[in-house]
């Protein structure tokens, strides 16, 4: 084993320049997939980061998945129901109180009531439909980040001002409102009421900066219509990805729909899968490709040592333990190019890090977000490796098969 | 009685393909332990591919070949490197050293991929066979620092390091001057009388004398057979087929 790493160190030694060029090769395709890997997984992370902050992880609605078991159903088991409506006669979620408590009992997390309507918001001529969330200002920190997300005022300022409210501020823009400013509210009823513009608070999420308006809970049963209903409970993990699990259960415990934040992103979540798999897939072929130049360098030693090559066969060493040489040279150009790769990589990630990109929609500067992972690190250099060593391993078992006497006589 | 140590019967190497054509037509040939043999003929006659079979590094069509007494032919080619290694060395007409390594480290290589000697012994012996090739002060030369003639002692010297029973050379001192010529055969010499056993092709009839026996070969087949001081044990009038498989 000594004979063959110091024959192999020997071949990659005294051929320096193509050495060089095999690890640059190597380290460039670590380096720029490591790069690629922080970028896309940051911004997903970015993203992900700011869809969980910004909604509730588990929302209960005051409906049911399906239409429940009929009583005659229920009596006999031969009649089946069909075509029933699945509405039930009164909005709201039974006894909230009592189901919240029971939540919190178990839930790692919090929960909060709200009642949700739409409504439209009527001011000077613009009419744009929203979402009406009544909240509970002592409990809404507990689940939502809508506190830190203010720009102007206070989630307490709901109760000050006459029928507050605190819309986005991409909305306030669309209206040309600020705080302070009065707007008429218009709900599915006809019921309409003038409130008073408490705050604004943007959570970056463009669609629901521009609809999402919340209140207390009175004024928005008001615009329902419905006195003293809660017809959504909000709940907040403290691992949002537990939310699916989570929300499985409650569903089962409370028979109302729970919907984690996932189903309600399912499609957003679903085109990050496709996202994924082009970006994997540029990188596995940057790999790749990264590893034809060990796969050159292999070539033209295994084609320039055929007679050392011959000789070391026709002296009885094995074919494997011959082949093994210029594996091993492979893995040399390899583990060093990593390693310089992992070095480019990082730097590449730091500097990517230091760039600040303008955003229009929000109106922010921040920087590109990269996720620092050691998984990266090691998964890459791993097939990097592998590459390698399949760009290797072709010709080396090319040239060692030759039987010596081909070569012997051929130089003779 | 002497011991044999290599006994070929009946060998034929054939090349089949788009030219058919048999190297190694039928031979049959014992060759006693620490004698000394000289294969002669004329060129293309297959003394190179004789001399592989009998070297293990070419499989026979047909035929058996014994080394010490243990049949080859059923054996593998990693098993056939195995006994190549231990029981045969080579020296061919290109020293084949490797280019990067200086001759003590190429005279190390066979012991090296043996592994069974401890570093230390395996230099002292390597310095050892290199000293009683008078290379001594070329140990840690590479091979295009050296002369021809010295290049081939070191290949010698290689080819001796697992103390093989065989030592199979083909055309050694073909690109060398007379004095390496002598020299290199003198080296022969002196390792068949300390009982190894030497099979060497020349076309040096002159050197070819000074062998304890002479096979000419023609065609593939063993056409003459003279022992040293003359006697010639098969008569090339007798037709080839016709040789006693002694
Ligand atoms: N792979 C092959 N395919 C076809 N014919 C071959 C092959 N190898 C060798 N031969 C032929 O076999 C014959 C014997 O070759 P070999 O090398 O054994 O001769 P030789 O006696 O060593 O000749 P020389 O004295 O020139 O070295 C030659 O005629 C050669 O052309
Ligand atoms: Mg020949």
């Amino acid at each position: 084993m000594k004979l063959i790493f110091n024959i192999a160190w020997t071949h990659v030694s005294t051929r320096v320049r193509q050495t060089l060029v095999g690890m640059a090769g190597v380290s460039m395709g670590v380096g720029f997939t490591i790069m690629m890997a922080g970028l896309m997984q940051g911004s997903q992370l970015d993203f992900l980061r700011q869809l969980v902050d910004t909604m509730p992880h588990i929302t209960i609605e005051d409906e049911r998945r399906s239409v429940p078991t009929q009583p005659a159903e229920q009596e006999y088991g031969a009649v089946q129901m069909a075509d029933i409506a699945n509405v039930s006669k009164r909005p709201g979620i039974k006894y909230p109180e009592t189901v919240m408590n029971s939540l919190r009992s178990w839930i790692p997390g919090d929960v909060a009531p709200s009642a949700k309507t739409t409504a439209i918001i009527n001011h000077g001529g613009a009419r744009i439909g929203i979402t009406l969330t009544g909240i509970d200002p002592r409990r809404e920190v507990q689940v939502s980040k809508l506190a830190s997300q203010m720009r102007e005022g206070k989630i307490d300022d709901l109760s000050r001002a006459p029928n507050g409210i605190i819309m986005g501020e991409a909305l306030a823009e669309k209206l040309g409102v600020k705080a302070g400013d009065t707007v008429l509210l218009i709900g599915g009823q006809g019921i309409q009421l003038n409130s008073t513009v408490a705050g604004l608070y943007r959570s970056g999420m463009k669609r629901v900066d521009e609809s999402q308006i919340y209140s207390l809970m009175g004024p928005a049963q008001v615009m329902m219509g419905q006195n003293g209903v809660v017809n959504q409970l909000r709940l907040r993990l403290n691992d949002p990805m537990l939310a699916q699990k989570v929300a499985a259960q409650v569903e089962a415990q409370t028979g109302y729909k729970s919907v984690s934040w996932q189903e309600a992103n399912a499609d957003l979540l679903s085109s990050f899968t496709v996202r994924d798999f082009i970006v994997l897939t540029v990188m596995g072929a940057m790999l790749l490709t990264s590893s034809f130049a060990t796969y050159n360098i292999i070539s033209t030693i295994t084609h320039e040592k055929r007679q050392d090559i011959a000789i070391m066969k026709s002296l009885g060493m094995r074919e494997y333990a011959v082949r093994r040489i210029f594996i091993i040279e492979a893995a040399i150009i390899g583990i060093v190019g990593i390693l310089f790769g992992w070095v480019l990589g990082y730097l590449l990630c730091y500097g990517w890090s230091k760039i600040t990109i303008f955003s229009p929609l929000t109106g922010t500067t921040t920087p590109i977000s990269i996720h620092y992972s050691a998984m990266h690190y090691v998964v890459v250099g791993a097939i990097s490796l592998l590459c390698c060593a399949g760009a290797a391993y072709f010709p080396a078992r090319k040239a060692t098969r030759v039987h010596p006497v081909e070569i012997i006589r051929g130089a003779s | 009685m002497t011991e044999v140590a290599l006994q070929a019967v009946d060998l034929v190497r054939r090349i089949e393909g788009d030219v058919s054509h048999t190297l190694v037509n039928g031979i049959d040939l014992a060759v006693n332990k620490g004698e000394f043999v000289a294969i002669t003929g004329p060129s293309g006659s297959g003394k190179s591919s004789l001399l592989y079979l009998l070297g293990l590094l070419d499989a026979p069509s047909e035929g058996e070949i014994m080394i010490c007494g243990q049949p080859t032919s059923k054996l593998s080619e990693s098993e056939r490197a195995d006994v190549r290694l231990t029981k045969c060395g080579f020296v061919f007409q290109f020293h084949f050293l490797l280019p990067e390594f200086t001759s003590l480290d190429n005279v190390l290589l066979p012991m090296r991929a043996a592994g069974v000697m401890a570093e230390g012994a395996m230099r002292e012996r390597g310095l050892a066979l290199l000293g009683s090739l008078g290379l001594a002060e070329h140990a840690n030369k590479r091979p295009n620092q050296l002369s021809g003639g010295q290049r081939q002692r070191v290949a010698i010297a290689r080819a001796l390091a697992n103390r093989p029973e065989i030592i199979v050379a083909d055309e050694p001192t073909g690109a060398l001057d007379t004095k390496s010529t002598e020299q290199v055969f003198s080296i022969l010499r002196d390792i068949a009388d300390n009982g190894q056993t030497v099979i060497v092709v020349t076309h040096d009839p002159a050197l070819a004398a000074r062998a304890d026996r002479r096979v000419h070969i023609v065609d593939g087949k063993i056409a003459e057979i003279t022992e040293r001081g003359g006697a010639e044990l098969v008569s090339p009038s007798i037709a080839p087929c016709e040789i006693s498989h002694a």
